[in-house]
Parts: C-alpha cells; structure tokens; sequence
C-alpha cells in the first residue's frame, strides 16, 4: 500500500480543514438563500406588510396573514422572558455572592441536566402538570374560564427551558467581575446588598441585557414544546390566558399538507425565513453587548 | 433569592419526579424489544424498538459526520489562524450565529434541499440536517478545549521539527482528549433529543430501517405522535417513551462527566 510522506500528509489534513471551515463559514448564508428563495415564490404575490399585518390565514383560498402567529410568538417569548429573568438573576447573585463554592458545584449538574433534557419531554411535562395546574386552579382562582393550553402554559414551560441557558451565561459574567471592585465598595462602607445593587449589576449591565437577549432568540424559535401546549388556535390572544399559535409550531404543523396547496410551502419557508432573521438579529445586537462588556 | 435558586432546583425535581413516576408505571420489556404491531396506535402490541434504534442510528450518525466536519475547523482556528485573533473573532462570532439558529429552521431548510435533489424523507436526510443542526455545538465546545492548550507545548512541537498539521492532529487531540469526548457526547445528546429538525426529513416508520435512504422513526417524534392520540393506553407508552429517552440523555451526561475525569492520563500538566 502506498503510504502519504509527511508533506503529502500535511497538505491532504490542512485541504481538510479549509473544506470544512468554509462549510461552516458559508453555512448561514447559504441558509438564508435557500429559505429566500424558497419564500420569493410568496413575495412575488404579495408585499411584505400584507403578509406580515394581515391577520387572515386561509391557504386554502390563498390568504397567507401571518399577523396572529408573530403576535402569538412575541407574546409567548415576553411572559416566558418576565417570569426567567427575575429568577435568574436573583439565583445568579445568590449563587456567586452568598453561597461556598461547593454550592456551585451543586448547581452545575443541575443546569446541565435541565439544559439536557429534551424539548419534547418539556412539552410532556407542561402536559402533565402546568395545564392541569392552569385550567383547574389558577384560572378559578383568578376567575378566568381556560382550557389550560393557553400562552400562559406555553411561556411557562418555556421560561424553564431557557433557565439553564440564560443561567450559564449570567453566573460566568458575575464571575468575571475582578474582585478588587467588590472589595473596594465594601470597604468605603457599603452593605452587602448595595455593593451588588450599585457596583456589581451596573458594571455587569450590558451582559445581563444580552444574556437576556440570548434567551429571549432562544425562546423565539423553540418548536415541539411550544407547538405542545400553546392550544394552536389562530386569532388573535385576548389575554394570556388564551390559546395562541407560534411561528415554529405553525411550520411543524402543516409540513404535512403544504405540498398540496399552492404556495403553501413557499409561504412555510417564508415563516422559517422569518425566524432565521429575527434570531440572526437578535444574536448579531446581544453581540455588540457582549463586546462592550468585554472592553470595560 | 434564595426562594428563586430553589425554585430551580424544585421544577428540576418535579420534572425529573413526573416523568419517572408516569414511565415508570407503563414501560414493560415489551415496550423495548418489539415494533409497533398492527393496531399499535389503538393500544394493541407492540413496542418502541423503531423509534429507539431509528433515533440511535440517527444521532450516531450525525455526530460522527458533525466530528468528521468539526475537529479540523476547530483545530483549525486554534493551530493555524493562532496568529490571526481577527480572523477567529469572526469565524467564533459566526458559529455563535449558527448555534442561535432554531432547529426548526434547520427542519425547513433541510426540506427545501431534499425536494431540491428529489429525495424522499429519510434517514439520510435526518442526518444531514441533525448534522448541520449539531455542528456548531460541537465546533464551540472543542474550540473551547483547545484554546486552553498552552503555547509553551506547540513551541516544543516546533521546536522538534513538526508541522503545524502534525501539531493538529498529533499533539491537540491528544492533550485535550477528554474534552473531545465531552463535546462529542454533548452534540450526541443534543442531536437525539431534537424533534424539529428531524420533523420534515427523517420521517416516521413503524419498521426498523433497512437502509440510508427509507425513512426512520425517531424517539422524540414517537412521544409527541403517541401522545396526540386520544387512547390512553398510547398515551401511558408516550410517557414511558419519554422516559427512556430522558434516561439515555441522563446516561449520555453522566457518562462524559466519568470520562472527563478519567481520561487525564494521556495529558501533559504544565
């Protein structure tokens, strides 16, 4: 057999790894290309503000409104958003604050396993116990009339879903914070607790925007668990305690018959291209947050 | 703050609690090694054994070909465009806009190529887009590893006359083995636990695939279809699906945690 010297070697692994890294260099492009050109088909017909601010879905008689779908989404994110970030941020400061290091060492698994669970057996358990939970007690209790599959249950399950996430990412910044700044607070006379309100949280202002941030991209594009208990019922939500459909779960539910309707599945594409670029956005601005942190 | 820390690690016990206490009760040897039979989905025989070997086979797949693509762009960036700290800002920063990227957009797209070279739902098509799905959690995580190899020990590689491939693939897999094992099993556990990518092109079936190109039953997707059904005997399997999945995961986890500690014979410690 004919064995490669040690200069052929070289140049057959470095070809290898420049195939590879333009693979992945190319990776975003080619897939906002492929899902425009895919959705152009749409365009085509259609202007974009139609498509986006008409609140009327009927493939069937060619109606494409995507305006309930990215209400029902931005609502889902924000509830899921306003019940994770208080509890991640008072549990980031109690973990790197006021707990032994040993506590960390506890945490750590536990948001690992969180982070690793998957996001249908998310979807299970909101089944099992938050729309129980919603639709026989807390809507009684609030005198709301609800089938438990509501925004409500849909942003709860997903708030847990993000907690690791935005966690991991809030626990390295007040890590990184240097000591002496702490020290320095404390010994000009201030408590514990305004040492972290006003040095400690302003200095880690910007990270914790775009920890948020993340989660918040994160949450927006989150499918099977969402598409589980959100109720998909396309109108507009009155209340949180309504059903709502997604953007990702209305992609999930109809791949299925989108080929069987004209422009279907081109106006499906234009929902996933949708996506693409919010998330893509929103990665791109938490950024720049991340990079001005990084300069202080 | 306190109550928020322990609210955490409570729904982590009632999450954790439901799904072993609903499995538990409905998984039976049965379940594990046997197909779905007729009249599976109206509670009659049968198993889960497609949707778990379908779901295996899938990951496997997607990981070694997300490993094959993966290693050399993360050794890449750390061995030869080390001199380059622009250069690898922006490809870290790229590769964090493709790990934001939602699966389902990954679902979509890996659709429009399957109709674009006109094959049908697959297992061939599932890995592909599991693949790109992973690859950026892969990437990231050995990036990590890598950059933390001190210099001192590539200046002594080159010192004895190495190339910088040699250097790659001699020296940085070596040192950071076990943080390779770790990523790889990361992407692993990530690859079977998704359901929206596999959505559109891995299909669904109640045989055992015979080949790359007939489509493949996948656990996630077997929960979620099994749970849509209206007999409560097929939702108690869903239940008892999830919790074979979640313990593979859990397995999966524990397993690179051993590893990662177990494996720093071969490193050098400076």
């Amino acid at each position: 057999m004919y064995v490669l010297n040690r200069a052929q070697r070289h140049t057959v692994n470095s070809a290898w790894m420049i195939i590879s890294l333009l693979l992945v260099a190319f990776l975003p492009f080619v897939l906002l290309l492929g899902l425009y050109l895919k959705s152009t088909y749409l365009l085509h017909d259609y202007s974009l503000g139609e498509l986006i601010f008409s609140g009327t879905w009927k493939p069937s008689s060619g109606k494409f409104g995507f305006y309930p779908f990215i209400i029902g989404s931005i609502w889902v994110t924000l509830v899921a958003m306003l019940i994770t970030a208080p509890v991640c941020l008072l549990t980031a400061i109690y973990v790197t604050q006021y707990t032994r290091k040993f506590f960390l060492r506890i945490m750590h698994p536990a948001i690992d396993i969180l982070a690793g669970i998957p996001s249908v057996v998310y979807g299970l358990w909101g089944i099992l116990v938050i729309v129980p939970f919603i639709s026989r007690y807390l809507g009684p209790w609030l005198g709301v009339k609800t089938m438990g599959y509501s925004i409500l249950a849909a942003a709860f399950v997903l708030s847990i879903m993000i907690i690791p996430f935005v966690l991991n990412i809030l626990i390295e910044i007040f890590r990184a914070i240097p000591i002496e700044l702490k020290e320095a607070a404390l010994s000009l006379g201030a408590t514990r607790w305004q040492t972290i309100k006003h040095v400690l949280v302003r200095k880690a202002l910007p990270g914790i925007i775009a920890a948020f941030g993340f989660g918040l991209a994160r949450a927006f594009g989150e499918t099977m668990a969402v598409l589980m208990v959100v109720g998909n019922v396309v109108r507009l939500p009155g209340s949180v305690f309504d059903p709502g459909y997604t953007l990702p779960a209305l992609i999930a539910n109809n791949y299925g018959e989108m080929l069987s309707i004209p422009r279907y599945d081109s106006a499906l594409m234009f929902a996933a291209l949708l996506l693409l670029v919010v998330s893509l956005f929103f990665n791109l601005i938490m950024h720049f947050f991340i990079v001005r942190y990084n300069k202080f | 703050m306190i109550i928020a820390t322990f609210f955490i690690l409570a729904i982590l016990a009632i999450i954790i609690y439901s799904i072993f206490e609903k499995g538990v009760k409905s998984i039976s040897w049965e379940m594990l090694t046997q197909v779905p039979q007729g009249g599976y989905y109206y509670g009659k025989g049968g198993g889960i054994l497609n949707a778990i070997l379908g779901s295996l086979a899938l990951a496997s797949g997607a990981t070694a070909l997300a490993f094959l693509i993966g290693l050399p762009v993360a050794l890449y960036l750390n061995v030869f465009l080390i001199r380059h700290k622009k250069v690898i800002n922006i490809i870290r920063f790229l590769l964090d806009l493709i790990w934001g990227i939602p699966s389902i957009v990954y679902g979509a797209f890996g659709f429009t190529l399957m109709i674009f070279f006109g094959i049908q739902t697959s297992l061939l098509a599932g890995i592909l887009t599991v693949t790109l799905f992973i690859l950026p959690i892969m990437i990231r995580s050995m990036d990590e590893i890598f950059s933390t190899v001190p210099i001192g020990l590539q200046e002594a590689a080159y010192s004895l006359g190495s190339n910088k491939s040699e250097i790659a693939f001699k020296i940085f897999t070596r040192q950071s083995f076990s943080g390779i094992v770790t990523a790889v099993l990361l992407s692993f556990g990530r690859g079977i636990g998704d359901a929206a990518a596999v959505l559109f092109t891995a299909g669904y079936t109640d045989h055992l695939p015979n080949g790359l190109l007939e489509p493949v039953a996948t656990l996630p997707l077997s929960i979620f279809f099994q749970l849509s059904s209206p007999v409560p005997e097929v939702q108690n399997r869903a239940y008892a699906s999830a919790l074979v999945l979640t313990l593979i995961i859990l397995l999966v986890s524990l397993f690179s945690r051993g590893l990662g500690k177990r494996y720093h014979k071969t490193k050098i410690n400076f």
